[in-house]
């Protein structure tokens, strides 16, 4: 039993645990607080911090916050962790471990090997004694490069993905979105629908759609139908044209039954995905979605706050080599995070975990109805994680999802990004883009109206249609 | 002769913004205020407070009840007091021998109740005939799983809760009807039945969600259960029932 009490000006603040120590350090979010999980003042929560930097990094090592026996996800953390690698910040407390990430020592070739040897809970540790410029300054240093038909996550990049989604799954309507934004140059990272009707016939009429102009075009991208990961496997038995397997995912065995899942299916499923050989440069073959407050829906978090159960989902991720992750981060409520403050935040905090843990962390920067923010949060987010490198973002016509009745960045907001940041599309895809002669002198996407190839895709699909 | 816009025809399949302008890199400023504007009328249909007289004098005898939230910004951040019976509320609720109780409950869209319940509760009583039930509840500040507590304390074998959904841009007032079979305090969402987007604007309409809640509610009571054993569909249903409740599960 660890000693987990700090005085400051003459008062001693003590916390009953290490699970508690890391939710009172949590920066203040709904989710906690409606778990009551949350520090009960500000005070507390510094206290919380100054307790945590002095807490050893190996301190997870030995208290797993989820008991060994209980849970899947503890044995997947503990089983597949890399000593050797672990060994170069085994000494440091967690305080130690934050100035040593900021360090110059600490650059790319040393993050990357040094991620085997970090689990979640070290990742989320140090996230929370990070502030924003922090999380952004040491996300950037970690490069996670992923293939499958093209480059995903080199540095000086960032991919897309275009999502097209429909009300009632309208093939035509589909295909009017998707046709919009590969105008904008976006869809690099996938092509991705959330089917509005999760059967298996639904998936496989809607893949074989985005397979069809993909070939068409010769585009260097992957499709997905975001469908259930029991579906998927249907589909490829049925012989669908299924590049990537996608599944939501959370960092308890628990709140994975609750998405119906657990680490044999999601094997399952890689396997039959890797053996229909449809990656060109690559085998990554995986595309999970994560999010804080998943685990406490399902009412499977065990009293751990829930951006560091939420790290524990990349544990999941990182043992399937996803080509594409990404956080849901404003998508889940206002119930789990409150305001515009609280998704930038936790937005920040789950791009830097997952990236240093190896995982290939893109972002849906979104938010609901029922939320206290707006497009101008976006704005900042959106920029905020292309500094810090995000591997890929979401964008949908107008930043509006008629599906999913939710707001995301528009293809608009990719051009913006990729402007004032100077970063482009995946290699292969920006030589595509090049090749249609979308781009003008400048390097920028051409307007619609000086577009020839516009006008001849348009033409073709208007006839279709 | 002004240029011919390509997107035309394709709008007509979906109702996504496709097509929009550029100013630079960004969006034109009327796409940029069109934008503003939806999200606006979404979040007043969040923060608008029930009209509660005039759903009264519309829907006589209802009985006006509401949960243990204290005002929009608890109930945005507190789902669970949501579904709790306020108990100064309870003495309202005189147990009955009763088929079934309707809740008219603002959930996250009082536009959407304002616009849709009352005649949706009008077309459901029209086919209920035999039906035993309880007076109109209007609940406020109130969560699907309200309804629990008030079906239970009224003693009705059926809960219907119509309640407004979270509002998108493109629709704002939208209603859901979720059944239950033997309401209680912590049932499970999989043991209800949902009926979602009845609205007057390409959604569901009265008639049609009416017609396929008074089968659910029939086949409820025959079989003593809601949610998941319930999936079946009536082939006797119209098109576009069926369609919805494709949808719906």
């Amino acid at each position: 039993m660890g000693n987990f009490a700090h005085s400051f000006r003459g008062e001693t603040y003590r916390f009953p645990d290490l699970k508690t120590v890391l939710a009172c350090a949590s920066g203040r979010r709904s989710g906690d607080e409606l778990a009551e999980l949350a520090a009960e003042s500000d005070t507390q929560r510094v206290a919380a911090r100054a307790v945590l930097a002095d807490l050893p990094l190996s301190i997870f090592l030995e208290e797993p916050l989820i008991p060994y026996e209980h849970d899947e996800i503890t044995r997947l953390i503990f089983d597949t962790h890399d000593a050797a690698a672990f060994k170069p910040v085994s000494h440091l407390t967690v305080g130690g471990f934050r100035d040593w990430l900021l360090s110059y020592e600490a650059d790319s070739p040393t993050l990357a090997r040094l991620a085997p040897g970090l689990t979640p809970e070290m990742a989320a540790a140090a996230s929370k004694l990070m502030r924003n410029q922090d999380l952004i300054s040491v996300a950037r240093k970690c490069h996670v490069v992923k293939k499958f038909r093209n480059t995903i996550g080199l540095p000086g990049r960032l991919s897309s993905r275009l999502q097209p989604n429909h009300p009632t799954d309208d093939l035509r309507g589909i295909a009017a979105s998707t046709l919009d934004g590969l105008l904008y140059g976006t869809g690099d990272a996938v092509i991705g629908i959330n089917p509005a009707t999760d059967n298996v016939q639904n998936c496989i009429s809607l893949l074989d759609m985005l397979d069809n102009l993909r070939q068409r075009y010769d585009i260097p991208t992957q499709t997905c139908v975001l469908t259930h990961v029991t579906n998927a496997i249907e589909v490829m038995n049925a012989g669908g044209a299924m590049d990537l397997v996608f599944q939501s995912i959370a960092g308890s065995e628990a709140a994975n039954q609750g998405f119906g899942i657990n680490l044999a299916i999601l094997r399952e499923a890689q396997d039959a995905a890797l053996s229909l050989k449809r990656g060109t440069i690559g085998n990554d073959v995986m595309y999970f979605e994560t999010g804080q407050g998943a685990a406490l829906s399902a009412g499977a978090h065990y009293g751990i706050d829930q951006q560091t159960i939420e790290t524990r989902a990349y544990a999941v991720a990182r043992a399937f080599s996803p080509l594409l992750v990404n956080t849901v981060v404003g998508f889940i409520g206002p119930e789990y995070l409150y305001d515009g403050k609280q998704i930038i935040r936790a937005g920040l905090e789950d791009h830097f975990c997952a990236k240093l843990l190896g995982v290939p962390m893109g972002c849906d920067v979104c938010y609901t109805n029922h939320a206290e923010a707006d497009q101008d949060d976006m704005d900042t987010l959106m920029t905020l994680l292309t500094a810090a490198g995000v591997s890929f973002v979401i964008a949908v016509p107008g930043a509006d999802d008629v599906m999913l009745n939710y707001q995301s960045l528009s293809y608009h907001d990719i051009l913006y990004l990729r402007a004032t940041f100077n970063v482009r599309p995946a290699p292969e895809f920006e030589s595509w883009l090049e090749k249609m002669d979308m781009f003008d002198a400048a390097g920028r996407m051409r307007l619609p109206g000086q577009n020839p190839v516009l006008k001849r895709l348009i033409a073709e699909h208007r006839d279709a249609a | 002769m002004p240029p011919e816009d390509p997107w035309e025809k394709l709008r007509l399949a979906t109702r996504a913004r496709i097509g929009l302008g550029r100013a630079g890199d960004a969006m034109k400023i009327t796409d940029v205020l069109d934008f503003q504007f939806a999200h606006a009328k979404a979040r007043d249909a969040v923060h608008t407070r029930l009209d509660v007289a005039t759903l009264k004098a519309a829907l006589p005898g209802a009985i006006h009840v509401h949960s243990e939230v204290e005002g929009r910004d608890m109930y945005l951040r507190r789902p669970d007091l949501g579904r709790r019976l306020s108990p100064d509320c309870l003495a309202q609720l005189p147990p009955g021998d009763y088929d079934a109780v309707f809740i008219v409950s603002d959930g996250l869209s009082a536009a959407a109740v304002m616009q849709n319940a009352v005649p949706m509760v009008e077309a459901i009583l029209a086919r209920l005939t035999g039906f035993t039930i309880a007076p109109i509840i209007i609940a406020t500040q109130a969560r699907v799983a309200l309804g629990d507590d008030i079906g239970a304390a009224l003693g009705a074998r059926l809960s219907v809760v119509l309640i407004g959904e979270r509002p998108g841009l493109t629709v704002s007032d939208s209603l859901g009807v979720y059944l239950t079979y033997n309401p209680k305090r912590g049932t499970r969402d999989s043991l209800r039945n949902c009926i979602s987007n009845i609205h007057p604007h390409g959604g569901l309409s009265y008639q049609g969600a009416a017609d396929m809640l008074n089968w659910l509610m029939r086949e409820a009571l025959r079989r003593q259960l809601t949610g998941t054993g319930l999936k079946e569909a009536n082939p006797l249903l119209g098109a576009e029932a069926m369609a919805a409740f494709a949808v719906s599960q």
